[in-house]
């Protein structure tokens, strides 16, 4: 009845991509205060092994030995599922993602991609519109007025920019003709990216996605200055760790899905032509597809550590004077483009 | 399988359903509304209606839901006062949940076959609301800009 190696094959696929995805999310925290440290001209984490390369694992062990505390007039229940459903959103994110070409093992061909969903574009837009509710539910089961305000600017800061990425993933779709990311993917081949045919739109992408990961410049919701610590002021342990460590998986999975929408994905410029066996392709592609990751990521932490913070009046300004506008002059000016081909 | 699922879901959706209605607190109200909308989209993946799924995600548990999580929460509405209901109350909500129960039962649930949905996908929907449903769309999509523009003005008295 069930195909017995599609099931290993895809759990196996399964237990890699949350394993990896978990581990660059754990190192990029690592990333992060090592290069912060480089922009202040100072060392950085380096007591945790060599170069401080276990600092990850020590910060992830002081989390979870570290005592849960749930305030006593917060709503239990919520004030637990608020980071779970954090965690899960961000998690879920990695099963559309093509990771690379196809292999050929043991005379199958294993697709690196847990479900290639028809509709995986809105498959991730419903994700990015789940994500707030970790926040919401957290922030107002705390029962702190702190907490309920930053609950209040992340969930308007998150719808806000919400419509401005949908339009512009609308001037991509006008493109590509199709909201499967694979067949995205695929048709990129070689140097032929969507930035250059999309440029506006992948700008309004990536301002959106700083947005909705909640990064400087955007971190309005956590602004420590005003709201003590944000929508997580009264979280600990490993509860708090869930909520820092969605940022993380967030950044990661939305540095994967630019790649993927505007930068080729696992596409390589000129491999076609060097006549190489398949899976040595596949495997040439999986390495650039996550280099091109780690770029995205690098300027993730450099915006971090290189500008300041908005004020609040001027995100909303931004987000629907600014961004909203342009991305229906994009969408526009893409349809007419369309229309004329 | 999917006939697991279908029961799973189906539970999901009537207890959450009860819960919306039955829970003193609002906020436990909007999750339990929110959970339902999951299992309805459950339904819809195993209709093999995708895009159908996504939307659904994407429109109700997304955006509006957080809208109502976010009125409710601002409002902090945690103690509901006690409603005092008269006899007719009840009689008139009864009188309406049979009718709507026997219209369904009678009109919708006869002719309900859940394999019709199954290919339809992004282009036959595209293709259906730009042609033959060309001028209700339209229509709609004036009553949404009706209503953001009626919000602005409403704002803008204050």
């Amino acid at each position: 009845m069930f195909d017995f190696f599609f099931i290993i094959e895809k759990l196996i696929l399964i237990s890699a991509v949350l394993g990896i995805t978990l581990f660059i999310a754990a190192y990029s925290t690592l990333a992060e205060r090592k290069l912060a440290a480089f922009f202040q001209d100072r060392i950085g984490p380096d007591r945790a092994g060599p170069f401080g390369l276990l600092q990850p694992l020590a910060d992830g062990l002081k989390f979870l030995f570290k005592e849960a505390i749930i305030p006593a007039k917060a709503d239990r229940f919520l004030f637990v599922l608020g980071p779970s459903l954090s965690m899960l959103a961000a998690c879920m994110a990695c099963a559309v993602i093509p990771w690379g070409p196809d292999l050929m093992l043991f005379g199958r061909t294993v697709a690196l991609q847990i479900t290639d969903l028809s509709v995986g574009l809105l498959y991730l837009f419903g994700l990015v519109s789940f994500g707030v509710y970790g926040v919401m539910i957290g922030g107002w089961a705390s029962n702190n007025k702190y907490s309920l305000l930053s609950t209040i600017r992340a969930s308007s800061q998150m719808i806000s920019y919400e419509l401005a990425m949908g339009l512009s993933l609308i001037a991509l779709v006008l493109t590509t003709g199709t909201l499967s990311i694979r067949e995205i993917v695929l048709g990129q081949p070689g140097w032929h990216w969507n930035i250059l045919a999309q440029p506006l739109g992948f700008m309004i992408f990536i301002v959106c996605a700083f947005a909705e990961t909640n990064r400087v410049p955007f971190d309005l919701p956590e602004c420590e200055t005003e709201l003590v610590g944000g929508y997580h002021t009264e979280y600990s342990g490993m509860q708090l760790g869930f909520y820092l460590f969605a940022e993380y998986i967030n950044m990661f999975i939305s540095s994967a899905v630019m790649t993927c929408l505007y930068f080729g994905g696992f596409q390589m410029p000129f491999i076609a032509s060097l006549g190489l066996p398949q899976n040595v392709v596949a495997l040439f592609g999986v390495v650039f597809f996550f280099v091109k990751i780690l770029m995205f990521l690098f300027l993730f932490i450099w915006i971090r550590w290189t500008l300041p913070r908005f004020r609040y009046d001027q995100l909303m300004r931004l987000g629907w004077t600014g961004l909203i506008p342009l991305a229906i002059i994009n969408l526009l000016a893409t349809a007419v483009f369309q229309l004329c081909n | 399988m999917s006939d697991i699922f279908f029961w799973v879901f189906s539970v999901m959706a009537v207890v959450s359903a009860l819960s919306v209605v039955l829970n003193r607190n609002p906020i436990y109200s909007v999750l339990s509304l929110i959970v339902c909308f999951f299992s309805i989209a459950g339904h819809y993946v195993l209709m093999g209606a995708l895009f159908l799924c996504a939307v659904h995600i994407v429109v109700y548990a997304g955006a509006i839901m957080v809208l109502f999580l976010f009125v409710i929460m601002l409002m902090n509405l945690k103690d509901v006062p006690e409603f005092v209901s008269k006899w007719w109350h009840f009689g008139a909500a009864g009188a309406a949940v049979a009718a709507m129960v026997f219209g369904l039962a009678t009109h919708l649930f006869q002719s309900y076959n859940p394999r019709v949905i199954g290919d339809m996908q992004l282009k036959p929907i595209a293709q259906a609301l730009f042609t033959t449903y060309a001028v209700p769309f339209e229509l709609s999509a004036i009553l949404f800009l009706s209503a953001v523009i009626g919000v602005v003005a409403l704002g803008k008295s204050e």
